[in-house]
């Protein structure tokens, strides 16, 4: 055999573990999982946005404007009445539509004044990711495609006429509805603006403290073997109990430090986004009580733990440094899903699947929790402290288990079908 | 009464026996040796013995503790060396005394890490980080590390392993003076020389089971041999 052959069949070998590809495989299934789950949500998202269209006037630029609507979105409710307005939220909100748009009866007679006419906008919002804004965008696409008509129209029948008027012949009244709360004066698009922080800074943070905090308490299990310190330790008179405990709240307590130094970098660079929009969150009951606060950390701590303990469960595994470095990508990529389903979607919107595959992993209850807390879902909150702290629990117990068990110094792995491959091989 | 008693001890790895049913007695002050060649399950033993691993089969008593029920009593009273041992790298050799005696009585912790600097002899490099130790070094904070805690049973795999020739002779020298003062010591060597030297007893273990136990100078009779070399050779190989 040449030597090339001879280094690659050996290398082969040594990187053919359980350890390197089982987590792999899990990640790969979990992706395509997500991956059907968002091309249906892609899909459904990208369809003529349902609305309602409440038209009380009946001349010629109010029958442009339906006629826009009409043609590029579905319109599931139709009245000549603003005093249906309600009736027309609850059919729009059946059929899981996004806004009922009213024409007022002088549309058209204001604009034919030299006047803005309004459109009134009154949303139904599902959520703040950025998938749940593409109907309000294609809605705000066709009030605008509406407005560039009624331009058009207004040069065509006069040439003399005022250039900023024509320029912006209509404006929009606009007031959104969003879990049982009414928003005057803001579109979901604001909202979602204006929720930025909630929706990207505390996903990223979260997702770096659990990376962090997570490669230190494998690479510490990995060198306690590698530097053939671990023996040692476990013949020392202290509990399993409490070598478990101590490696986790020591990377806990590192991984909210690291935290707080990139929480000040972000902010700062969040700072810019949140000012743009000039809205006031306080205005609208948007903000967090201290009680919120403590309700927000409980379940970053017990996050936390939980990613730690999983951690431990993989450090476990590591026979050294170099398989420590393999073993941080499952925990990477459990941090990176709920980081980018949080960002793109609310929960509550999510399909089935997601929704469970969400909820399943510890890290996405803290990436959830502040924006929950401030439409007052307290239930998807302690639901999720609830069963973050269930899942810390039984993961630090198989810790000590396995620190009770031959399986940490021997690392004795049933694997026969691969062992039996191996054998065939080489 | 015996320090450790152990009956016909079984320990499996998956489908591989690495000791088979051996039996053996170690009484109070007594330095006992296991002898054999690689692979034969001495390690084995000594992890067992060491609350490291479970057992298959058998029974081992230590100090008067079930090991497979009272480990954690047993933590309190033994000390073990691991044949390949190593200490945390960006500790100071002192620091690392310290981390260890802080596991034991908090009144006797000072005179704990006293002890093991004193065993050490490193001089100022106490309190040099540990990854700039030599191999000699290194086994020597280790020794001290092992026998500071003043434990009841102390069990050194290959004690003198990777040290020089006057170091491993201050070690021999510190082993038999730990057991003079009433600690129980089990270990292993390669080193018939250090075997005959140091221990009061000795087992041969050859494929997982005993095949020899006895005093080194009656099993040199027994095998009208000169040395403990030829009675390893004659008992494993012949």
């Amino acid at each position: 055999m040449s030597g090339l052959g001879n280094i690659t069949k050996k290398e082969i070998r040594e990187l053919l573990t359980p350890a390197t590809f089982i987590p792999i495989i899990v990640i790969a299934l979990i992706f395509a999982t997500m991956g059907t789950s968002l091309q249906g949500m892609q899909e459904q998202a990208q369809e003529p946005p349902i609305i309602g269209v409440i038209s009380e006037d009946n001349s010629s630029y109010s029958a442009m404007a339906s006629t826009v609507l009409h043609t590029y979105a579905k319109s599931v409710y139709n009245s000549t009445s603003t005093a249906d307005l309600q009736i027309g939220l609850q059919t729009v909100e059946q059929h899981n539509g996004v806004a009922v748009v009213i024409i007022p009866g002088n549309f058209s007679e204001r604009i034919t004044e030299g006047q803005q006419g309004t459109l009134e906008v009154y949303w139904i919002m599902k959520g703040t990711g950025l998938m749940d804004s593409i109907s309000s965008s294609i809605l705000e696409s066709l009030l605008s495609f509406i407005s560039t008509n009624v331009s058009k129209e207004l040069i065509k029948q006069n040439s003399t006429v005022n250039a900023s008027f024509v320029l912006s012949p209509t404006q929009r009244i606009e007031t959104t509805y969003y879990k049982n709360r009414e928003f005057a004066g803001l579109s979901p698009n604001t909202i979602s603006g204006m929720l930025t922080s909630q929706s990207i800074l505390i996903p990223i943070v979260m997702m770096m403290i659990i990376v962090m905090a997570g490669s230190i308490v494998i690479t510490s299990m990995a060198l306690e073997k590698e530097n053939k310190t671990l023996e040692t330790l476990l013949t020392l008179p202290v509990k399993r109990t409490s070598i478990v405990t101590g490696k986790i709240i020591a990377a806990a307590i590192i991984g909210l430090l690291l935290a707080v130094i990139y929480m000040i970098g972000m902010q700062f660079y969040f700072r810019g986004f949140e000012m743009s929009g000039g809205v006031n969150l306080a205005a609208y009951g948007l903000t967090l009580s201290s009680t919120d606060f403590i309700w927000v950390g409980i379940s970053l701590f017990l996050a936390l733990i939980a990613g730690l303990s999983l951690c431990m469960l993989l450090g476990t595994f590591a026979k050294n440094y170099k398989s420590a470095q393999t073993l941080t990508f499952p925990i990477t990529m459990l941090a990176m899903i709920p980081m980018f389903i949080t960002m793109f979607a609310d929960f509550d919107t999510l399909p089935l699947p997601i929704k469970i595959l969400t909820f399943a992993i510890p890290f996405s209850h803290p990436m959830m929790a502040s924006r929950a807390l401030l439409f007052d879902d307290y239930i998807l909150v302690i639901g999720g402290i609830v069963y973050v702290g269930l899942f810390a629990l039984v993961t630090i117990s198989i810790v000590v288990w396995v620190f009770k068990t031959d399986r940490l110094l021997t690392g004795t792995m049933k694997f026969k079908w691969l062992k039996a491959l191996k054998r065939r091989r080489f | 009464m015996s320090a450790v008693e152990v009956k016909n001890l079984v320990k499996k790895y998956g489908s591989i026996d690495a000791v088979k049913g051996i039996s053996f007695s170690i009484d109070e002050g007594e330095i006992f040796g296991l002898i054999g060649p690689n692979g034969a399950g001495k390690t084995t033993a000594l992890r067992v013995m060491s609350t490291l691993l479970s057992i298959n089969g058998g029974s081992v008593t230590i100090l008067g503790y079930d090991l497979s029920k009272q480990a954690p009593e047993i933590r309190r009273l033994i000390s073990y060396l691991p044949e390949d041992a190593g200490a945390y790298k960006n500790l100071s050799g002192r620091a690392y005394l310290q981390f260890i005696a802080n596991f034991f009585d908090p009144k006797e912790v000072p005179a704990m890490v006293q002890k093991g600097i004193e065993i050490t002899n490193l001089g100022v490099r106490i309190d040099d980080r540990v990854d700039t130790y030599s191999k000699g070094m290194m086994r020597r904070l280790l020794v001290g590390r092992a026998l500071m805690t003043n434990p009841k049973l102390a069990i050194l795999d290959e004690p003198t392993s990777g040290l020089d020739v006057i170091n491993a002779q201050e070690i021999r020298k510190l082993i038999k003076s730990t057991a003079q003062t009433g600690t129980t010591v089990l270990l292993s060597s390669h080193n018939m020389l250090e075997v005959e030297y140091l221990c009061d007893r000795i087992a041969l273990i050859a494929e997982g089971k005993i095949v020899e136990t006895g005093k080194p100078k009656a099993l040199m009779e027994k095998y009208k041999a000169r040395n403990i070399e030829e009675v390893f050779i004659r008992t494993v190989h012949e």
